[in-house]
């Protein structure tokens, strides 16, 4: 075809044609372009970098504790002449910390949920939401202070017929892990009920239900999977919760205990206060702490999954 | 328009650039001719086999119901559709003999030199005044751009309204200020082609009447392409007139446009040769 | 009782007997009503039931604050922001250290999420193709990284920054990473919404008048996106201050007592301070830890203060 050499005529307004080419290859628009891309791909490495920092040690260590060992044994004595690798005390730990957290989050973060989505007016809702938003902001290490100080004594006061020894207590952690993580189920929660069209809700009021009927028989089982997701976003972020447990419930007793007024050590415990000791690189004890963060980050992983799916799933009813 | 058609010859036309030759005397190129154009997106056929030819220095309208790709095909002027994913145009789309969609050919300065205006007025967020020096900026254009502005906000019959609060924010103008602000835009970095997609169709009457003015008095200098589905507008400012229609398939629920007919606009409107321009303009149909 | 109100005679009434007597009136008639009394009491305790519980979460809060201020109380003067740590002497100690750690740290973190945030949400809301399957891995991975807990960062860290590849050691820098890795999520979150959020004709018109896709993004999108990505790093900021867990492990828990520097020597920060001051048995300790969570409260407030500053003052209606 013709080039913008030949090209005959004039524009519009009589001057002369403007070629269409690019003035020049673009080179700095093709760099930033590059530059993103790799911002954006940092992500993926960040990733990579965790499955590998935490597969690599992992591979050394269950090559010398065999891993049903490590799953199903009932001492964890790590560091000891006689070391032990039954990872079970602490996970129990850990579940324990779960346990009460969602026995204090369940209650008070979907009635605040509730509340916030059907009953609060809007100047409510406006000046609530940010109150929460600060009690998530709140740095742990001042909430696992606050609950040493102040909680455990009280409820140690509260429950005198229960066996208190010693200032640690895994129930009291736990419960503290509850009322940490009642912003972000409440939250979720909230998203999920508003987002159930207002025509289910209309449809039901038309009929003469009440709002608290309103509430509990059509809002919440409309929107039960996001509220489901909330829970498990919660049970994931109580796993995962390292400086209210290691003040709260100790850093050194990984005993196999069902007792909540014990203090007993978590897998976030054990990585927090063993990675600070003088332990040497490349022994067994120092590759046991990414052993545990391999199986923390595996079950946060899953429940992290479990959530998105459920979320995804009451998102694509209703949009 | 001019009625003599002369023959090209390239030492002839070629223009010496130190001297302003004026349009009557040019061999009158078209500014756009269109050859077998279709547009996809992805595997939908939006606009089916259009051919025709875009005079300079005058206002074309694109008229039809809706959904007939009037605006998709106004898009693919100045190469807009190449932001659409799976966007596709076959054929020839050539400006003054040059096929836009060649490989050499960079959409980015294709729209300095073809631009648009749309349907809704998008002012930024800015002072009136950087809005309009934002597109020589662009350019490289530094320092004062006083007289710049200035001269693209007569050109757009915004001046006397707005001289003396150049520096306000955009958004505190009318909807009929805004687009003639958006013109202002456009005809700031000089081009040759002004693409209107319903430009006024989100306007009151009295803002429309006085943007339609303005059309007129912008063809002197560019040429006009707009997409209305006002075909009383059309009929009041375009020198020609292309109506175009849907084809719907039921069975794969896909919406072909298609271009009907093609002319002056006086003849589109009292006598158009297919029956169904005639029922589109006698408002049988809408 | 009279069935209309009587104003004349109420006017006269204090107040406390005013709300008296219309809150008798109110019950006796609501006994009369139509409907049914048990349902309407029913509501009635429901909606208590539910204001109890967000109350809960609102009076922990305030206990929280409350605690704070009375148990650090005594510390909470001059000292603790010009003396340096220490166990020997702690009616001396201080947090002269850990306080300009936390602005070595803090600074480093946000000289990186800046860019690789709002750079990676620019390029995913920009230019990136969204069929693409490599950009929605990417995406995954950003949802997936927000949810992984803070002390596999410190293990990330640990391994790859401090020795590993990188290899920095237990310094400051190692620190900014790790907790720079952790919140970038975050920004990168709230930096594609703030995007998102300004109109596509913004970015339209741009390109119609022959802007490149860079040049209508760094002159028009982002300027106007401005205020939001803002908000998303002071909050991601005001989070990586308050962290502790992650930095455990990469060295922030030495008792320093010298100044620290980026990439030499050992170095601590405020929450971890507090940590260590905390699980020592001395009395003075504890105060000293109680007042510190004071100093991080008041400067955690400010920030966010800032940030929802902002936000009102930004919301833009478009």
């Amino acid at each position: 075809m013709s080039t913008t050499v030949e090209n005959p005529g004039v524009s519009s307004s009589g001057q002369p044609l403007r070629s269409l080419e690019a003035p020049g290859p673009r080179i700095g628009e093709k760099i930033i372009k590059g530059l993103l891309w790799l911002a954006a791909t940092l992500s993926v490495v960040v990733t990579t970098g965790i499955v590998l920092s935490l597969l690599i040690p992992s591979i050394g260590f269950f090559q010398t504790v065999p891993i049903w060992d490590f799953l199903t044994g009932t001492v964890w004595a790590p560091a000891f002449a006689n070391p032990s690798y039954g990872v079970l005390p602490i996970v129990v730990g850990t579940l324990m910390v779960v346990f009460f957290a969602i026995l204090v989050a369940v209650p008070v973060g979907l009635t605040s949920a509730i509340y916030l989505s059907e009953y609060a007016s809007r100047r409510v809702r406006k000046s609530i939401k940010p109150i929460l938003e600060v009690l998530e902001g709140l740095p742990t290490v001042a909430i696992g202070l606050f609950a040493f100080n102040v909680l455990t004594p009280l409820i140690r006061d509260l429950t005198p017929f229960l066996p208190w020894t010693g200032p640690f207590s895994i129930g009291v952690a736990g419960i503290t892990v509850g009322l940490l993580i009642v912003p972000l189920v409440a939250s979720v929660s909230d998203d999920a009920m508003r987002s159930v069209p207002a025509s289910l809700r209309e449809g039901a009021y038309a009929m003469g239900a009440t709002k608290f009927e309103v509430a509990l028989k059509v809002v919440v089982p409309a929107a039960i999977s996001g509220i489901i997701a909330a829970f498990v976003l919660g049970i994931s972020r109580a796993i995962g919760e390292t400086m209210v447990v290691l003040l709260v419930a100790g850093a050194g007793n990984p005993v196999l205990s069902f007792d909540p007024t014990k203090g007993t050590q978590t897998m976030t415990a054990y990585i927090g206060s063993t990675a600070t000791g003088d332990i040497a690189a490349g022994t067994i004890t120092y590759d046991s702490i990414f052993a545990v963060g391999a199986l923390l980050f595996l079950m946060t992983l899953a429940m992290n999954i479990l959530a998105m799916r459920l979320v995804k799933k009451y998102r694509e009813v209703y949009d | 328009m001019s009625d003599t058609v002369l023959p090209p010859t390239l030492a002839e036309n070629a223009p010496d650039s130190t001297e302003k030759v004026s349009p009557v005397t040019q061999e009158p190129a078209n500014t756009f001719e269109l050859r077998h154009v279709n547009v996809f997106y992805g595997d939908m056929l939006a606009v089916k086999d259009v051919s025709m030819a875009i005079p300079h220095n005058q206002i074309t309208a694109f008229i039809g119901p809706s959904g007939c790709g009037k605006s998709t095909l106004l898009r693919s002027l100045n190469r807009m559709n190449d932001l659409i994913t799976g966007a596709r145009v076959e054929g020839d789309v050539l400006y003054h003999g040059v096929d836009m969609y060649g490989p050499k050919i960079d959409p980015v300065q294709v729209r300095t030199v073809i631009g648009m205006v749309f349907q809704k007025p998008n002012p930024f967020p800015k002072s009136i005044y950087d809005n309009v020096a934002f597109g020589p900026r662009l350019q490289g254009r530094k320092g004062n751009l006083d007289d710049v502005v200035e001269k693209a906000l007569r050109g757009a019959a915004l001046w006397d309204e707005v001289k003396d609060r150049l520096k306000d924010n955009a958004y505190g103008m009318s909807g009929g200020q805004q687009q003639r602000l958006c013109i202002a835009r456009a005809i700031a970095v000089e081009p040759d082609v002004i693409l209107m997609d319903e430009p006024c169709s989100a306007l009151d009457p009295v803002s429309t009447g006085r943007i339609e003015d303005l059309m007129v008095e912008l063809k002197e200098t560019y040429t006009i392409v707009i997409v209305t589905h006002n075909m009383q507008q059309a009929a009041r400012v375009a020198d020609r007139t292309a109506f175009f229609t849907v084809l719907a398939n039921d069975e794969t629920g896909s919406r072909t446009g298609v271009l009907v007919e093609y002319d002056i606009t006086s003849k589109i409107f009292s006598k158009p040769a297919d029956e169904r321009t005639e029922n589109y303009v006698s408002g049988r149909f809408g | 009782m009279a069935d209309e109100p009587d104003y004349t005679s109420r006017v006269a009434m204090p107040r406390r007997t005013r709300v008296a007597v219309g809150g008798a009136r109110e019950v006796t008639q609501a006994m009369f009503t139509e409907g049914d009394r048990k349902k309407k009491i029913q509501g009635a305790l429901f909606a208590s039931v539910l204001l109890l519980g967000l109350s809960v979460a609102l009076i922990a809060i305030a206990a929280m604050i409350t605690w704070a201020f009375v148990a650090g109380g005594p510390r909470l003067n001059i000292n603790l922001f010009t003396n340096v740590p220490s166990v020997v002497t702690p009616e001396n100690a201080g947090y002269r250290t850990a306080i300009l750690g936390t602005l070595y740290v803090i600074g480093g973190v946000i000289l990186l999420i800046v860019p690789l945030g709002v750079g990676a949400a620019v390029y995913l809301e920009q230019f990136a193709n969204p069929a693409n399957k490599f950009n929605r891995f990417v995406d995954l991975n950003i949802q997936n990284l927000a949810g992984v807990p803070s002390i596999v960062f410190g293990i990330l860290g640990l391994a790859f920054i401090v020795r590993g590849p990188l290899s920095l050691g237990f310094v400051a820098a190692a620190g900014s990473l790790t907790l720079a890795l952790l919140v970038l999520p975050t920004v990168i979150l709230a930096s594609r919404e703030a995007i998102r959020a300004v109109p596509s004709s913004i970015r339209d018109g741009s390109l119609a008048l022959g802007a490149t896709v860079w040049q209508a993004v760094w002159r028009q999108v982002l300027p106007a996106a401005l205020p939001g990505i803002l908000t998303g790093v002071i909050l991601a900021v005001s989070r990586a201050i308050g962290e502790a867990a992650p930095l455990l492990l990469v060295g922030a828990v030495t008792f320093v007592t010298f100044n620290p520097s980026f990439f030499e020597g050992g170095y601590t920060t405020l929450p971890t301070m507090i940590y260590s001051y905390a699980s020592r048995p001395q009395e003075e300790l504890q105060t000293l830890a109680a007042a510190g969570v004071v100093v991080m409260l008041v400067i955690l407030i400010m920030i966010n203060s800032v940030a929802i500053y902002l936000r009102n003052r930004f919301e833009r209606t478009w």
